[in-house]
């Protein structure tokens, strides 16, 4: 029975439409005089929407931003991304005035002629000699934060830490007293040994592996990225940080750690965000949540690619060295 | 070729030889091809906004790989993977070039038709083929290609890696591999056409921009989509014959495999040596589309003619160069992430000199609110807020902490998705009197470009501050980390805006449908321009115009010019005593 009253209505719904399709016959349907001041103020409409709409974007989601960077490459990066992102806004702020307020102004009204305007060498280089000019700038500073971030050839007394990534969890290893990473390769895995480090070279008797990653306030620290399976990326938000974890090669990245998880805690921003994360889970009656450091997978990896998890603890050098002391070597940990 | 053929049918509607046919072919195949990705999307954001709840939806739709109405997480990459690869070849590439590059190039240059009107056949039916490999991907149990739409590998070679790198990719490569020769052959036959096939007068500085845009178009396709088909090839060798091209070291399943001494890194290189050509395959077509419709509408010539032609050919040639602003992250020497920084803001000056240009288009112009011309209008605003972003992308520094996350969604989704888009709905209002001989309905087309355009921006710029909260992409859900419980209510903005925007398109499939069996009858010049399209019949023949072919004796923009009673002079028209070329 509720089948037919379905048909029905959808019967009753097609002739309807197919009533109001004779009106459209009857229309003109190229734009007239009434279409363009219509849609010409629409436009004046749309503009003041999308200014109000970026505005309550910016007011309302800068609470869910990443606080300052926590690393001293991170707030060069910082400075490098609030001259980007000031320039950005401000171009973008004049576009979209001149676009939608030109498309309201100059609606078509009959009888009126456009300009003929062909061409004008003078504007021309004024935009192209602008633009050219402010990339260069940014390009030069761009380049210099760059260049400060990548070379690592300068660093002094640096932590040395390997990530070791699989599906789907990470695995780390601290180079030890003699400051050197044994070679690794996949062929070499086996039981205890999960991240295949070579134990025949010299180097890798006093390697540390764990499974949370400690770094040190104000010392660099160098990782090397290995992967065991597919591509991941360790991408380490906080310190603005990333590089992929590539199979067959080791790539690297390095920062220095300039807040503890501690300080970090205790800055305004995270308490704000934290605050409201908690409320939002209180709500859905899970635990309380405290602010860590993130390592997070950024290259997709498989099934649970997005749940790839390993703590980040920056502390002090007293903390760690007490912390590091009690994790067993390689040599510790092989021979069991 | 004579005008009497006798056609039946087949040569008529399906092994059609016409341009204009197979454009018809093209436009229907990528709108449904469109249907299928969009659906898509919205199904991967139900999940977004609302993880592991059930939707009866997703149950009717995902079979076995959802569970009381949740998709698992293999079917989220899947949908996210055929998402993109829909989109950006099926729909934006032969969707939107193939339709209006074999629309518009014998039209507007006053050509019969195609150079070879045999392989612009071969090439529509090599995508339909394609397109029905992809299509029976989807049904393979195991699931389609899940690897991203880039298949990276190790991932989309190892079906121990994911499900969907087994038969789900095998077909995926195939279907690519097919593509690929359907757009190389449809890209040599506009080249031909477009260099030997003009009538008499048009000068290639008489050309409308829309056809500078396909030509240059057709030029990059041919230089790089053949990288793309060798680095398919490669891929398909290690998944099938045991080389190792892209594999090395690997330990899975309890295993080592036997594969040494490959890179992926040559992998991401090959791939985004068409990659990034790409994204100006898909968005010069829609700025040549965007640049005629405005200048129409505007009643003004486009103006900086040359400009224009000059920045698209420097797009072009830069687009060639820039591949590795995806791969500063990859562990590529940092000395190369320099270079592409230095080549790849470079992009950022002929493209602010197109934007300029089309302000002052605008500026001062009579415009005619048709829907097309709203297209146009609203490709330029998000083409600009976009555009911008790029900054942050192409910076290498800057790239670091947003690569991959939902910032670069955001960024690629409205300067190329959302504007391309933009670009197609705008050609297709404004040549669907020269397709189907009718009107679309504009009352129909206005509700149609306010909702998109509110969604879009719903959608799309609210999701930069996802990325900036340093969310990647490509997460089935974020809970994982109680860090980004804060973003749950702006997950549900851009759902909603989403669903909202992706519904609304069902306006335009009414609207185009309807209109070509019941829309108003079209006359010959609806929109009073000055192109050669406009001076042929309504009725359509094979072979464009009875008779001689027009001769061209102005450029294509001669729009409200001054000592002239009418607003236009088509390009028919010899100069008046006196009257100086523009």
């Amino acid at each position: 029975m509720s089948a037919l009253i379905y048909i029905l209505i959808a019967i009753s719904v097609a002739s309807v439409f197919w009533q109001l399709t004779n009106v459209f016959n009857l229309k003109n349907e190229i734009a007239t005089e009434q279409n363009n001041d219509q849609q010409g103020k629409l436009m004046f409409a749309f503009m003041i929407w999308f200014y109000a709409f970026m505005i309550y974007c910016l007011w309302k989601y800068n609470a869910v931003l990443l606080p300052d960077a926590a690393s001293i490459e991170g707030e060069m990066y910082d400075s490098l991304y609030n001259v980007t992102m000031l320039l950005i806004l401000v171009v973008q702020g004049i576009m979209q005035v001149l676009i939608f307020y030109f498309a309201y102004k100059y609606r078509g009204v009959k009888g009126r002629k456009a300009k003929f305007y062909v061409d004008s060498h003078k504007l021309e280089a004024i935009w192209t000699v602008t633009p050219t000019v402010v990339l260069t700038g940014i390009i030069i500073f761009g380049l210099s934060v760059w260049i400060d971030i990548t070379d690592i050839s300068d660093l002094e007394d640096p932590l040395l830490v390997e990530v070791y990534a699989k599906q789907f969890s990470w695995e780390a290893r601290y180079a030890g007293n003699d400051k050197e990473l044994g070679r690794g390769n996949v062929r070499n895995i086996k039981g205890i040994n999960t991240m295949g480090v070579d134990m025949t070279d010299k180097n890798a008797a006093d390697d540390i592996p764990v499974r949370e990653l400690h770094l040190v306030k104000g010392r660099p620290v160098i990782f090397k990225f290995r992967s065991q399976d597919v591509l991941h990326s360790a991408y380490m938000p906080h310190f603005r940080a990333q590089m992929n974890c590539v199979p067959g090669m080791v790539t690297q990245f390095a920062y220095t750690p300039s807040k503890t998880t501690e300080e970090m805690r205790k800055d305004e921003k995270i308490i704000a965000k934290v605050k409201n994360i908690n409320k939002i889970r209180a709500e859905k009656g899970e635990d309380p949540y405290e602010f860590d450091f993130l390592l997070l997978c950024n290259k997709i990896c498989g099934a649970s690619h997005y749940n790839m998890q390993m703590k980040i603890i920056v502390e002090s050098q007293e903390d760690f060295d007490k912390w590091i002391s009690d994790q067993k070597t390689m040599t510790q940990l092989v021979k069991k | 070729m004579s005008n009497h053929h006798k056609e039946t049918f087949i040569t008529k509607y399906i092994f059609s030889q016409d341009h204009k046919m197979i454009s018809k072919q093209y436009l229907i195949t990528g709108i449904f091809m469109g249907v299928i990705g969009v659906f898509m999307s919205m199904l991967f954001r139900l999940q977004i906004a609302w993880p592991e709840q059930s939707f009866s939806i997703i149950e009717a739709f995902l079979g076995h790989h959802q569970q009381d109405g949740v998709m698992n997480p293999d079917i989220y990459l899947a949908l996210v993977t055929i998402h993109g690869t829909i989109m950006v070849f099926f729909v934006l590439t032969a969707g939107l070039s193939g339709t209006f590059s074999n629309l518009l190039i014998p039209l507007q240059i006053g050509a019969r038709d195609m150079a070879s009107g045999f392989l612009n056949m071969v090439s529509y039916w090599l995508f339909f083929l394609s397109s029905l490999i992809m299509i029976l991907s989807l049904f393979v149990e195991a699931g389609p290609a899940a690897a991203g739409w880039t298949i990276y590998p190790p991932l989309s070679a190892l079906p121990q890696a994911i499900p969907g790198s087994g038969f789900g990719m095998t077909l995926w490569l195939v279907s690519m591999a097919i593509f690929i020769a359907s757009s190389l052959l449809g890209a040599l036959n506009y080249i031909a056409t477009v260099l030997n096939l003009r009538t008499v007068g048009m000068k290639m500085t008489r050309l409308p921009l829309t056809i500078w845009a396909f030509f240059v178009t057709a030029i990059i396709g041919v230089v790089s989509f053949p990288v793309l088909l060798s680095a398919a090839l490669l891929l398909i060798f290690d998944r099938s014959f045991g080389t190792s091209f892209y594999l090395s070291d690997i330990f899975i399943d309890g295993s080592v495999l036997h594969y040494q001494g490959g890179s992926p890194v040559l992998f991401e290189h090959l791939f985004w040596f068409l990659g990034h050509p790409e994204v100006y395959i898909v968005i010069l077509p829609a700025m040549g589309i965007v640049s005629e419709i405005m200048a129409v509408n505007s009643r003004k010539p486009i103006f900086g003619y040359r400009a224009m032609i000059g920045s698209i050919i420097a797009i072009a040639f830069l687009s060639t160069i820039v591949w590795g602003h995806h791969m500063f992250v990859t562990g590529m020497n940092p000395f190369l992430g320099s270079v592409f920084t230095f080549t790849t803001l470079l992009i950022a000056i002929p493209s602010a000199v197109k934007s300029f240009n089309w302000l002052t288009t605008l500026w001062k112009g009579n415009l005619q609110m048709n829907v097309a011309m709203l297209f146009s209008i609203g490709f330029v605003s998000m083409f600009v807020t976009g555009g911008l972003t790029g900054l942050v992308m192409g910076d290498s520094a800057l790239d670091i902490n947003i690569h991959d996350t939902y910032f670069i969604i955001a960024h690629f989704h409205l300067v190329m998705g959302v504007s391309a888009i933009f670009g197609m709905f705008a050609g297709v209002y404004h040549w669907f009197p020269k397709m189907y001989g009718r009107m679309m309905s504009k009352t129909l087309g206005y509700w149609h470009f306010w909702i998109s355009a509110i969604a879009a921006y719903g959608v799309f710029f609210p999701m930069h501050f996802v990325g900036l909260a340093g969310l990647p992409r490509r997460y089935y859900m974020n809970t994982a980390f109680p860090y980004f419980d804060d973003l749950a209510d702006i997950n549900i903005v851009m759902t909603i805006f989403a669903l909202i925007g992706g519904t609304a398109q069902l306006i335009f499939l009414g609207n185009f449908f309807w209109s070509i069996y019941k829309g108003q009858k079209a006359t010959q010049n609806p929109w009073r321009a000055t192109t050669l399209e406009w001076t042929t019949p309504v009725e359509q023949t094979h072979g464009n115009w009875h008779g001689k072919l027009p001769e061209v004796h102005r450029w294509s923009y001669d729009y409200s010019k001054p000592g002239s009673d009418v607003d236009f002079i088509p390009q028919t028209v010899p100069l008046a005593e006196g009257e100086e070329p523009s």
